[in-house]
């Protein structure tokens, strides 16, 4: 058996064992999440490290008396150990709920039904991940992280759910360097095609030669700009931290506070939706809940939902969209427009052609204005003509004002943006973004 | 019981060395927000990471099936995926970039951490909500606590054996207050900013309720204090800001990954160059950094590194003239520059890479009373919010929550949202008082690395005073 199929047995015998081991009165959920992944980083087109890791975690949330208590242990992968193992920490998890106080908005556990998928992709061996990679660049100076196995989630719960979804992907996140001159690419997907990732490696090459030339350096003001899809998707991992979510407007935290009061909106053109159809992560959050296979989150402008946890539902006395409990989105999509991408560098005239954004964060949650560095190839276009390369730039500027009235045009197409987390386990998703013509980006430093 | 020893031993290949680290890691997270429980998680960790040197190569394999036969397959893997990086490895490394370590750690614990029951928190955190209550206008109180008990126990073919322990205990309250569209909060020195190695002393109730009760009485000022003014002044940082400026602009700068492009398709590199060692003018003449894991129940000490090397404090910057980085064995000899015990992995599922640890800042002579009486116009800015730097630790800006308006010599209005922004080496230079009396403040969440790891550091700071600088209010 490989991975994934000793992962699905084990779970199940144990998923089951827990539910099956439940008193009068206890009801219980258990996700899953396993991996084995590959990781190789480079730098210089050699490689610094190579890392395997294997590794499975259940979560086990009891409920007991109105009480609630959630425990995530690590498992082997052997049923008999990893029984053992489920024993000793339901025994944990009755004794958390002995000794908190009750909960009151425990959401009581439903069947929200049964779904099975397994995607099989076609990794590279793991002999031939180094040469497959290292062979085409020669001669550039590549580094980033290539990233690659199967991947699990899966969810059951006392009231007789049950999902289970497995995929086989991989990344290849990278820069070509020319001194501190860079570009950035990511190939991704289920099936590695050497082709395809030449031809990927190729168009970042040619990028990097429009680098060739000295840098310019601008002063600080306000700027036409063009955020290629790369730079928009750094703006809008901002709608995950604390702006798009129920629990962080009624506590006061959300940046799109104003937004959701009617008190501000975003620009006419602005289309954000939630769309589990691209595929990129299933549906099932860690409730076993499914969210609705689309659902508008800004439309035309205005807020037309935010994400609520059932959680907060019940707290607040609201609809539920089966939001996973930090309320984020899970499958962002940005709406296209009418933009034609060899329309860009003319519409754009004089102004910043901005490939990538880099460490954004809040520097005025209440106006949803942000800061952050532009990153890699960027460059100074003059009469639709790209110049020369450009100095980092700091930007500060609010979501009202460039995705609002200076918005001047959205793309027509999109790109993906693929998760490329590793934070103590990969990731799954991804976001579909479209590049973005903005006046008056206002750049400080 | 896993016998780690003896698995070792059953470990036979081409591999000139072999490590095993076993990691443990239970994290317990608890808080309560309005006064009824909001989170109770559990998370249990543990694996063993294999790592084996072949042909001047490092390979890693890690795993959660702790069987002997898990073990070997981890082996195996990380063998072959050696071999097959070893003729594009960046540099050659031998067995002496893991030094032969034996000793212990253990965090200094007053009162066990599990002396202190899931009831007793939720107890004194239904209490410091209810603390927080301070006016009709706080509209969220929550109090968090993150508990965390790690060992991390290596032995090598080599003969090392390391075993160290770790109690930490992190800490955040938080208020918010609404007016009208106006909303300000105030938490305790920046979320989860209080952490430190210690024991369950750490939860004293009426510490816990003082602070809650002042940090609600400040969100509530802050609905009706003046924006930050706009202007180039003096700005005095306390220690709670000063530990997220000393971990942003010096500690990421100084790492050797970071100077040697490890890091730069991630995180970025660094304004750093190899000759600036010995040279650079990082500071003004009172800057004074250590590298120091041997401080006493900071978040980032222990005994040794996660290659073995011992871990000693050692000044980094030296009356302003920048001498040391922070790099380990393997970026030292790829470097040909002297480090510090710096190679760490957030668990056993992750290769160590070069991080910060506990990187302080040594106290002046100053009185921070002399301090402000010696600003004609500043700010005095408290508890970060808002971080960000560029790819080479160059251009930040950084936001606070809390800020005191300076005017000849004495702190007068309470101003709301203060930021400010520069560059590195010119706001540095630009230092003209520390004071004499410090704090430990840090962060349970550095991230870094390709793949990710987050891993604790550690800062003492004492509170510095700068001139001209570009502060500003949202």
């Amino acid at each position: 058996m490989n991975f994934t199929e000793n992962m699905k047995v084990t779970f199940n015998k144990v998923a089951d064992h827990i539910l099956g081991s439940l008193k009068s009165g206890e009801a219980a959920n258990v996700n899953l999440h396993a991996e084995e992944s590959l990781f190789v980083r480079f730098n210089g087109n050699k490689v610094r490290q190579n890392t395997h890791v294997e590794q499975r975690h259940l979560s086990l949330l009891l409920q007991h008396e109105g009480k609630t208590a959630n425990i995530t242990f690590s498992i082997t992968g052997d049923v008999t150990e990893d029984i053992k193992r489920a024993d000793h920490w339901l025994a944990q998890a009755r004794k958390e709920c002995d000794l908190l106080p009750e909960d009151p908005f425990q959401v009581p556990l439903k069947n929200n039904g049964v779904s099975d998928s397994t995607f099989k992709g076609k990794l590279l061996n793991d002999e031939e991940v180094i040469a497959a990679i290292t062979k085409p660049a020669v001669g550039t100076d590549l580094a980033g992280l290539y990233c690659a196995g199967p991947l699990i989630s899966a969810n059951k719960n006392s009231s007789g759910q049950s999902h289970w979804f497995a995929t086989e992907n991989f990344f290849m996140d990278y820069s070509l360097y020319l001194g501190e001159k860079a570009v950035k690419s990511i190939y991704a997907g289920t099936t590695w095609n050497q082709t395809d990732f030449e031809a990927n490696l190729a168009q970042s090459k040619n990028q990097l030669r429009l680098m060739d030339r000295p840098k310019i350096t601008l002063k600080p003001g306000a700027y036409r700009a063009y955020l290629a899809p790369g730079a928009v998707a750094e703006i809008s991992s901002m709608f995950s931290w604390g702006a798009l979510g129920c629990n962080s407007y009624k506590t006061g935290a959300s940046a799109f506070q104003k937004l959701v009061n009617k008190e501000k909106s975003l620009s006419p053109k602005l289309n954000l939706i939630e769309n589990y159809s691209m595929g990129l992560t299933h549906r099932f959050n860690s409730l076993g809940e499914l969210a609705p296979e689309k659902m508008e989150l800004v439309t035309g402008g205005e807020l037309k939902n935010l994400l609520t946890s059932t959680r907060s539902a019940k707290e607040y006395g609201l609809e539920g969209n089966a939001a996973d409990n930090y309320e984020a989105p899970r499958a962002l999509e940005i709406l296209p427009g009418t933009l034609k991408k060899e329309d860009i560098l003319k519409e754009l005239g004089t102004g910043l052609y901005l490939s990538n954004l880099h460490y954004i964060n809040w520097s005025d949650r209440l106006n949803a204005r942000i800061t952050g560095m532009t990153r890699y190839a960027c460059f100074w276009v003059e009469n639709g003509e790209i110049i020369a390369p450009i100095a980092d730039l700091r930007f500060d500027e609010s979501l009202y004002d460039c995705l609002g009235a200076n918005l001047e045009a959205i793309t027509d197409f999109q790109e993906v943006d693929p998760m490329v987390s590793t934070y103590e386990s990969r990731s799954f998703g991804g976001k579909k973004i479209p590049g973005m013509l903005i006046r008056d980006f206002k750049f400080t430093l | 019981m896993l016998d780690l020893q003896r698995t070792l031993k059953t470990l036979r290949n081409d591999a000139d060395w072999v490590s095993l680290r076993y990691v443990t890691e239970k994290t317990t997270l608890r808080s309560v927000r309005d006064e009824k429980p909001d989170r109770n998680n559990i998370t249990f960790d543990q694996g063993v990471m294999v790592e084996v040197l072949v042909q001047g190569h490092f390979g890693f394999a890690g795993t959660s099936d702790l069987t002997e036969s898990g073990i070997k397959r981890a082996f195996a893997k990380a063998t072959a995926m050696a071999k097959s990086a070893a003729a594009f490895r960046v540099h050659e490394f031998s067995a002496d970039h893991r030094p032969v370590a034996q000793g212990t750690y253990r965090s200094p614990v007053v009162k066990p951490l599990d002396a202190f029951s899931a009831k007793e928190i939720s107890d004194i955190f239904i209490e410091a909500t209810r603390a927080m209550k301070t006016s009709d206008k706080i509209v969220s109180r929550s109090a968090t606590t993150m508990i965390t008990e790690t060992q991390f126990y290596t032995i090598s073919s080599s003969g090392s054996e390391v075993d160290q322990s770790f109690s930490i205990v992190s800490t955040d309250f938080s208020a918010t207050a609404a007016e009208g569209s106006e909303t300000q909060t105030r938490s305790d020195s920046g979320g989860l900013a209080r952490c430190l190695q210690v024991g369950a002393e750490i939860f004293d109730r009426n510490t816990i309720l003082e602070r809650c009760q002042k940090i609600s009485s400040e969100a509530v000022e802050l609905l009706s204090a003046e924006n930050c003014p706009d202007e180039k002044m003096d700005l005095l940082l306390a220690p709670d800001q000063m530990t997220l400026q000393v971990h942003e602009s010096i500690g990421h700068p100084l790492e050797y990954d970071r100077i040697l492009g490890d890091e730069r398709n991630y995180a970025g590199w660094s304004f750093v160059k190899p000759n600036d060692f010995g040279n650079l003018k990082y500071g003004s003449n009172l800057m004074n950094v250590t590298f120091d894991p041997t401080i006493t129940d900071a978040m980032a000490s222990y005994a040794f590194d996660d290659t073995g090397l011992k871990a000693t404090k050692e000044f980094l910057i030296k009356d302003g003239v920048l001498l040391r980085g922070l790099g380990g064995l393997e970026s030292q000899a790829r470097l040909g520059l002297p480090g510090v015990a710096n190679s760490r992995s957030s668990s056993w599922n992750r290769a160590a890479i070069d991080r910060m640890a506990n990187i302080n800042l040594e106290p002046g002579n100053s009185k921070l009373e002399d301090m402000i009486a010696s600003v004609e116009r500043g700010v005095f800015m408290l508890a970060n919010k808002s971080w960000s730097i560029d790819d080479y630790r160059n251009k930040f800006q950084f936001g606070c929550e809390y800020a005191k308006l300076i005017e000849n010599g004495k702190l007068t209005k309470t101003l709301k949202n203060p930021n400010y922004r520069g560059t590195t080496v010119q706001f540095w230079n630009n230092l003209k008082a520390v004071s004499n009396v410090r704090e430990t403040y840090g962060s349970p969440f550095c991230g870094k690395g390709e793949p990710n790891q987050v891993i604790r550091v550690g800062h003492t700071t004492p509170y510095c005073l700068f001139k001209d600088v570009e502060v500003f209010g949202a």
